[in-house]
C-alpha cells in the first residue's frame, strides 16, 4: 500500500505544475495535487521529505518545502535536522524566484517560528549577491524581510525601505537603480526585468531598448525575447545549443512552419547539441531503443502550457536519438520526414506505431503520450497487455510509458495499461531520472528498495549543498 | 405565411453521400463521430458572420423572432443589414440619444451578391417547422375561435436550449481531436443524436467547430446532459489466448478496429433512416439549399434541419435539430388535424378517442387558444 501511494505521489510530482492541461482545468489540477501532498505528508512524513531529492519538478519541490515548514509539530529532533538540511539544500537548488516564492508562502500561511527564521537566514546567507537580489526580486525580498526579520548587511535595509527615494547609495548596483529613475541612460546597467519597467516609464523605444539591454540579458530571457525582437526587426544573438533541451524544442515549435523549414539545419544542430550537453550531465546508456511519439491534437497543451506535450516528445526524440546506440522513432499518424515540422493534428492512434515499434524487437520501447488513446479506445493498452502476457513474458523488451500530462481526476499521469509502468515527465532533461524511477512504477521493486533509493539520493542532495566548512 | 410548408420531395432518410464516418470520440456523456471527406473541391465555401438581429422578415408578412448568434454566408460579402425602430419613442428636440432599434434580417436566405447567399443556420429549419399548418383551420368549424380562423396559429413559439447549457458539451468540443479532412460531426448526448453538422470544406469546419456551442438544441438533450455523467466507452478487447505472434496481434487489433468502426456506422444509420420531407428554399447554381422535416410520430425521435445538396447528390452542408417529445407531439397533432380538414370528431375518431379527449390533448399541447373558450370550460 505504502509503496503504491508513494509511486502515485512521485509520479504526479514529476508531471503536475498546477497549471491547466488540455483535458483538465487549473483548479482541478491544484485541488488534486494539494490532496496528494496533504495525504503523503500526513502518512509518510520521512519519505515525503526525502522525495525532495527524487528529481521532482520545481513546482512540487517548492510545495514540499512549504508543507514541511508549515507542519512541524511533534517531530523527532533527528527528523527535524534531516528535514532542515533537505529544505536548505532544495531551496539553494531551486531557481531564486521560485525559492523566494516558497518562502513568501510561509508568510501567507502565517508560519513564523525559530525553524523558519533559521531557514530564511541560511537561504539568504548562501545567495551569491544579495544586493542583486534586492534589485531583481525586490518585492519578494522585502516581503520576506518584513516577515522573518533576518539581519541585512550594509545598505540593504534602507534600500528595501526607501528604494529610489534615498539621496544616494554607496553600493554601485543600488546607486545605479536609484539613478535609473531619473536618467534613461542608467537603465541599461540594470537586470532586464527591472530595466523593462523603467524603460516604459522613460518611454524608451522598444527596439532601442532591446538593442542596448542585449548584453545584460540572461540566456533564458534571450530565448524568450527572440520573437519579440524579431517583431521589431532586431536580431538578438543567441546560442540555442546552450539552452535547456525542452526550451529549445518549445522555441522551435513556436516558429511558423516555413521558418522551421528554412532554419531546419540550425534548429536540428541546436537540439542535438543541447541533448549532448544534457547527456553529459546525466548519462543515459541505452542499447536498441524504439520510441512511440504522440502528435495528436491533444498535444496542443493548454493556454498555460502551449504545445508542451509535443515539445517534450520532440525533445525526447532528440535525446534518445543521441543517447541510444540504435534508435528508431514512430510517430502517430504515419512517418514524419522531419520531426521539426511536426504539428498537433488528428486523433490518437497509438496501437499502429506501437506494433511497428515492437516489430523491430528493441531492448526498450518508450511511449510518449498523454494516455488518451482513442482510435480505437485502449488500443495501445491492449497491445501492451497481450504482448506482455503472450509474446514476451520474459521481458526481453522493456516498455515504459512516459506521460507529460497530469490527469487531475486520476491523481497522476493517465496510464495505458497495468502491464506497463507509466511515469510523469515535465522536462525531457529529466528522462534519466524518470526511467530510473520506472522500475518502481512497474511494481517489480519493494518499498524497502524505494526507501533506500530515496535515502541515497537525499544524502547526495544534502552533501552537494552543504555549507562550506568555515576555515579553521 | 398563409399556408403550410410546400414539400417538393420525400425520401427515406438523409443519405450522407460523399461522407465517411470516422471512429467516435467520447468525453463524459457526449460522443462525437467525425465525418470525413477526402478532396473537397472548394467551389463552395461557408463563412460565419456575426449578426445582432433578433427578427427575420420571412417575406409573406410573417416575422420570426429568435436569438440568432450568427449567420452563414456562402462566400464572403459585405455586411449590410437594415434596422427598424423599436416601439414609439419620444425624444426632446436636439437630444442625441439614439432611438432604440432592433436590427431586422431581410429573409431567412438572401442573395447578397452574384455568388453569395446569406442564411441563418438552423433558424431556417426551425421557421419551416413553426410554419407547419401555420394558417390554421381551412374550414370554419364552429369550435374554433375567431382569432384562429382569422390569423391561424400566430403567434406560434417553441423553446430550445443553447449548446452552452448542455453539460459537458463545451468540454467535449474543446478536447475533440479534429481530423485533417474532417468536414462534419454527429453529436450524441447520452447516445441520443443531438445534431448532425456538415460543411463543404475542412477549413470551414475548423472555423465553425466552436459554433456548435452557439446553436440551439432540443430540451431533451439538456436533460440528458444533466442526468448522465458518462456513456459507455467501447474499449478494444483482445482475447490473449489466441495470440502467439506479433502478426496475429496486429490482425487482432485490425479486426477489433473494424468491429468498432462498424459500431460507429450503426449509430449513424438508425437516425436518418426515417421518412423525410424536403422543401427547396433556394437554388444557387448547381447547389440547392433545402430544409426538411423528418417523420413526426410521438413514439419516434423527430429531427428537422437544413442541407445544401450538390446537383450530383453530394451533401455539402447539413445541420439538424432534434425535436423534444412535446414538440413532436404538437406537430403530430397539427398534422392529424389538417389531415382531417380540422374536423374535431373525425380526427378524434382516427385516434380512436372521444372529442373531449382530443380537446384535452389540444389544450395540454398548448393549442387551447385555437378553440372557443366556452368549449374548453367544460373539460
Amino acid at each position: 500500500m505504502a509503496h503504491e501511494d508513494l509511486v502515485v505521489f512521485l509520479n504526479a510530482c514529476f508531471a503536475c505544475t498546477g497549471q491547466r492541461e488540455f483535458y483538465s482545468d487549473g483548479h482541478e489540477q491544484t485541488v488534486s495535487i494539494a490532496f496528494l501532498h496533504d495525504y503523503i505528508r500526513g502518512n509518510y512524513r520521512r519519505l515525503y521529505a526525502r522525495s525532495l531529492a527524487a528529481g521532482l519538478n520545481h513546482f512540487n519541490q517548492g510545495r514540499i518545502v512549504l508543507e514541511l515548514l508549515s507542519h512541524s509539530k511533534h517531530l523527532d529532533p533527528e527528523d527535524r535536522r534531516e528535514e532542515g538540511q533537505l529544505c536548505r539544500a532544495a531551496l539553494a537548488a531551486l531557481p531564486p524566484q521560485r525559492a523566494y516564492r516558497v518562502l513568501l508562502g510561509l508568510r501567507e500561511r502565517g508560519v513564523n517560528n525559530r525553524r523558519t527564521r533559521a531557514i530564511v537566514r541560511e537561504f539568504l546567507a548562501q545567495r551569491p549577491d544579495l544586493a542583486f537580489d534586492a534589485l531583481k526580486y525586490r518585492s519578494k525580498l522585502h516581503g520576506l524581510v518584513r516577515h522573518a526579520h533576518p539581519k541585512l548587511q550594509g545598505e540593504l535595509g534602507p534600500f528595501l525601505a526607501r528604494g529610489w527615494h534615498a539621496r544616494r547609495y554607496a553600493t554601485a548596483l543600488l546607486e545605479q537603480f536609484r539613478r535609473a529613475h531619473f536618467s534613461a541612460d542608467a537603465v541599461y546597467d540594470l537586470p532586464f526585468t527591472v530595466a523593462e519597467g523603467l524603460a516604459a516609464r522613460h518611454r524608451i523605444d522598444r527596439k532601442q531598448f532591446l538593442k542596448r539591454i542585449g548584453p545584460r540579458l540572461t540566456a533564458a530571457e534571450r530565448l524568450r525575447l527572440q520573437s519579440a525582437a524579431s517583431r521589431v526587426g532586431l536580431d538578438l544573438e543567441i546560442d540555442l545549443g546552450r539552452a535547456p533541451l525542452t526550451r529549445v524544442a518549445l522555441y522551435a515549435l513556436s516558429l511558423p512552419a516555413e521558418e522551421r523549414q528554412r532554419r531546419s539545419e540550425e534548429l536540428h544542430a541546436a537540439l542535438t547539441r543541447s541533448a549532448r550537453r544534457c547527456l553529459a550531465g546525466a548519462p543515459l546508456p541505452l542499447g536498441r531503443v524504439a520510441c512511440v511519439l504522440d502528435r495528436s491534437y491533444s498535444t496542443t497543451g493548454s493556454r498555460d502550457k502551449p504545445r508542451r506535450p509535443l515539445a517534450v516528445a520532440l525533445a525526447v526524440d532528440t535525446l534518445l536519438a543521441t543517447a541510444a546506440s540504435e534508435y528508431q522513432s514512430f510517430w502517430t499518424g504515419g512517418p514524419l520526414a522531419d520531426p521539426l515540422l511536426v504539428t498537433p493534428r488528428g486523433q490518437t492512434d497509438l496501437a499502429t506505431p506501437l506494433l511497428a515499434a515492437l516489430e523491430t524487437r528493441p531492448d526498450l520501447v518508450v511511449i510518449i503520450s498523454d494516455g488518451f488513446d482513442n482510435d480505437p479506445p485502449r488500443g495501445a493498452g491492449e497491445v501492451c497487455r497481450v504482448f506482455r502476457a503472450r509474446l514476451d513474458p520474459e521481458r526481453r523488451t522493456a516498455i515504459v510509458h512516459v506521460n507529460p500530462v497530469f490527469d487531475a481526476p486520476h491523481l497522476g499521469p493517465r496510464p495505458l495499461d497495468r502491464s506497463v509502468p507509466t511515469v510523469g515527465l515535465r522536462d525531457a532533461e529529466d528522462l534519466a531520472t524518470v526511467l530510473a524511477f520506472a522500475r518502481f512504477a512497474d511494481g517489480g521493486l519493494s518499498l524497502a528498495e524505494l526507501e533506500d533509493y530515496l535515502a541515497v539520493r537525499a544524502t547526495e542532495l544534502v552533501r552537494r549543498h552543504a555549507p562550506a566548512e568555515p576555515p579553521p | 405565411m398563409s399556408s403550410s410548408m410546400n414539400f417538393d420531395e420525400t425520401t427515406a432518410g438523409i443519405p450522407l453521400t460523399g461522407l465517411t464516418p470516422a471512429p467516435a470520440q467520447q468525453w463524459g456523456a457526449v460522443r462525437i463521430i467525425p465525418l470525413l471527406r477526402a478532396g473537397s473541391p472548394g467551389d463552395l465555401r461557408l463563412r460565419p458572420r456575426k449578426v445582432d438581429a433578433a427578427a427575420v422578415d420571412v417575406g409573406d408578412g410573417t416575422a420570426y423572432f429568435a436569438f440568432m448568434p450568427h449567420a452563414y454566408v456562402m462566400q464572403w460579402t459585405d455586411d449590410g443589414q437594415p434596422l427598424a425602430a423599436y416601439g414609439a419613442q419620444l425624444h426632446a428636440r436636439g437630444s442625441h440619444t439614439p432611438t432604440r432599434q432592433t436590427p431586422i434580417l431581410h429573409r431567412m436566405a438572401k442573395r447578397e451578391d452574384r455568388n453569395a447567399l446569406r442564411f441563418v443556420p438552423l433558424h431556417l429549419a426551425m421557421e419551416g417547422f413553426l410554419a407547419l399548418h401555420f394558417g390554421g383551420p381551412d374550414v370554419a368549424w364552429h369550435e374554433y375561435s375567431r382569432e384562429a380562423l382569422a390569423s391561424g396559429l400566430s403567434p406560434r413559439s417553441e423553446r430550445a436550449v443553447p449548446g452552452l447549457w448542455i453539460a459537458g458539451l463545451e468540454d467535449a468540443l474543446r478536447v475533440f481531436e479534429i481530423h485533417d479532412d474532417q468536414v462534419g460531426v454527429l453529436v450524441f448526448v447520452a447516445d441520443a443524436l443531438a445534431s448532425a453538422f456538415v460543411v463543404p470544406h475542412p477549413d470551414d469546419y475548423l472555423q465553425l467547430h466552436r459554433s456548435l456551442l452557439g446553436d440551439f438544441y432540443g430540451e431533451l438533450l439538456f436533460q440528458y446532459g444533466l442526468l448522465y455523467r458518462e456513456v459507455q466507452s467501447f474499449d478494444l478487447e483482445i482475447d490473449a489466448r489466441t495470440i502467439d505472434t506479433l502478426e496475429q496481434l496486429r490482425t487482432a487489433v485490425a479486426s477489433g478496429r473494424r468491429l468498432w468502426h462498424q459500431h460507429s456506422l450503426l449509430m449513424t444509420e438508425g437516425l436518418l433512416a426515417r421518412t423525410t420531407r424536403w422543401q427547396t428554399v433556394y437554388r444557387a447554381g448547381q447547389f440547392r439549399l433545402r430544409r426538411f422535416i423528418g417523420e413526426l410520430h410521438p413514439e419516434h425521435e423527430g429531427h428537422i434541419g437544413e442541407a445544401i445538396v450538390r446537383a450530383d447528390g453530394t451533401l455539402e452542408y447539413l445541420k439538424t435539430y432534434r425535436l423534444s417529445a412535446a414538440q413532436v407531439r404538437r406537430a403530430y397533432l397539427l398534422e392529424r388535424l389538417a389531415k382531417h380538414d380540422w374536423h374535431l370528431s373525425r380526427c378524434a375518431e382516427s385516434f380512436g378517442d372521444t372529442v373531449p379527449a382530443l380537446l384535452v390533448r389540444l389544450r395540454n399541447a398548448g393549442f387551447g387558444y385555437l378553440l372557443k373558450p366556452h368549449i374548453l370550460r367544460g373539460l
